[in-house]
């Protein structure tokens, strides 16, 4: 498998395609990577009022996503680990 | 009435140009009543590549200006009675027209012919805006490098904005050998970058540069890209022409390799 990795990264066209899918990424959602630091933040926030969250494991992404047209459209994922959900008073 | 298609790629130097004389005269020579209009303004090429560079006398800012009757712009194609052409203004900015005027001018075209191509510039601004005005349709051209990708994604993303959904692609400049040995994207791989339609593939060829050296066009001819504009051209006009076989000897390697590379 080691040595596919290493063969695949000789290849410039696949270094190519990886780095199109990345910028296509920031450029389809027109973030910068400080804009979703503070979406992150945020989240965090508002998450937090309700469960303690693993902050170290959370990840959000912009990724594609189908509407129900059938449309691609990004969408922002958010993995966000649970560590306990706090009951309520 | 005639169906407006726009070729546009948001980067330069990608083939628009030459792609819209071949694709247009490959219109002509299935019969069709074509113009092809170069909306460039300032930077024209159109009619160098089809060889028409001579007969210019009047351009696009003159009939929107008024300096001349619409008609009077017109030139005919030296091999091909029923394709013409419509030049730029060479000593003109692209602030010469604006895209209602455009739109006008190519509804008032609209029943004399079975199609008008738009030879759209580079970039995103005013001449794209003028070039898309008018469009029911857009052809998008694109190299398989990370920069005209880039770019034709932009570009899709504004022809949305802009309510022109049917869209294609032309992947032209693809050299299969190097597609082979990995160093160089492959069709498959622009297509699930650009969520696009596939029109035609062009292979890099030399014949294009000859052609256009002579002001002659490529397509018809039994050259690679003669050929596949020819497909294009009859994919324009609805036909079912089945893709040209371009891929490589070690099909059964590379589709192996990427089964282990998931």
């Amino acid at each position: 498998m080691r040595l596919l990795e290493m063969m695949r990264k000789k290849n410039s066209g696949s270094v190519a395609k990886d780095r199109l899918k990345l910028l296509l990424v920031s450029d389809r959602a027109n973030c910068s990577p400080e804009t979703m630091d503070m979406i992150k933040n945020d989240i965090i926030v508002v998450i937090s009022k309700y469960m303690d969250i693993n902050k170290e494991e959370m990840d959000i992404s912009i990724m594609q996503t189908s509407t129900k047209e059938g449309n691609t459209v990004p969408a922002l994922f958010a993995n966000i680990p649970i560590k306990e959900i706090k009951n309520k008073l | 009435m005639a169906e407006v298609i726009v070729i546009t790629s948001g980067k330069g130097g990608v083939g628009k140009t030459t792609t819209s004389a071949n694709l247009g005269t490959g219109l002509a020579m299935l019969d069709k009543k074509v113009i092809i209009i170069d909306t460039d303004i300032g930077l024209r090429n159109l009619d160098v590549v089809m060889g028409l560079e001579n007969r210019i006398v009047y351009n696009l800012v003159d009939i929107i200006e008024g300096n001349c009757r619409i008609r009077q712009a017109f030139i005919k194609d030296k091999k091909y009675p029923n394709l013409f052409l419509l030049p730029s203004a060479q000593t003109r900015d692209k602030t010469s027209v604006k895209p209602e005027q455009m739109k006008k001018l190519i509804e008032t075209l609209r029943d004399d012919f079975d199609y008008i191509l738009l030879d759209c510039p580079a970039g995103i601004e005013q001449g794209f805006q003028n070039a898309i005005a008018g469009a029911d349709r857009a052809i998008i051209v694109t190299t398989p490098e990370v920069s005209s990708v880039r770019d034709a994604d932009r570009i899709i993303g504004l022809l949305d904005a802009n309510e022109i959904h049917k869209q294609h692609l032309i992947i032209n400049k693809i050299r299969m050998d190097m597609v082979k040995k990995g160093d160089m994207m492959s069709i498959e791989d622009v297509l699930e970058i650009l969520a696009c339609e596939l029109i035609g593939i062009v292979p890099d060829d030399e014949h294009i540069v000859i052609s256009t050296n002579q002001g002659e066009l490529v397509v018809g001819s039994s050259a690679p890209a003669g050929c596949a504009y020819m497909n294009i051209s009859r994919r324009i006009c609805g036909e079912d022409v089945p893709f040209m076989e371009l891929s490589g000897k070690n099909h059964i390697w590379n589709r192996l390799s990427k089964i282990f590379m998931k």
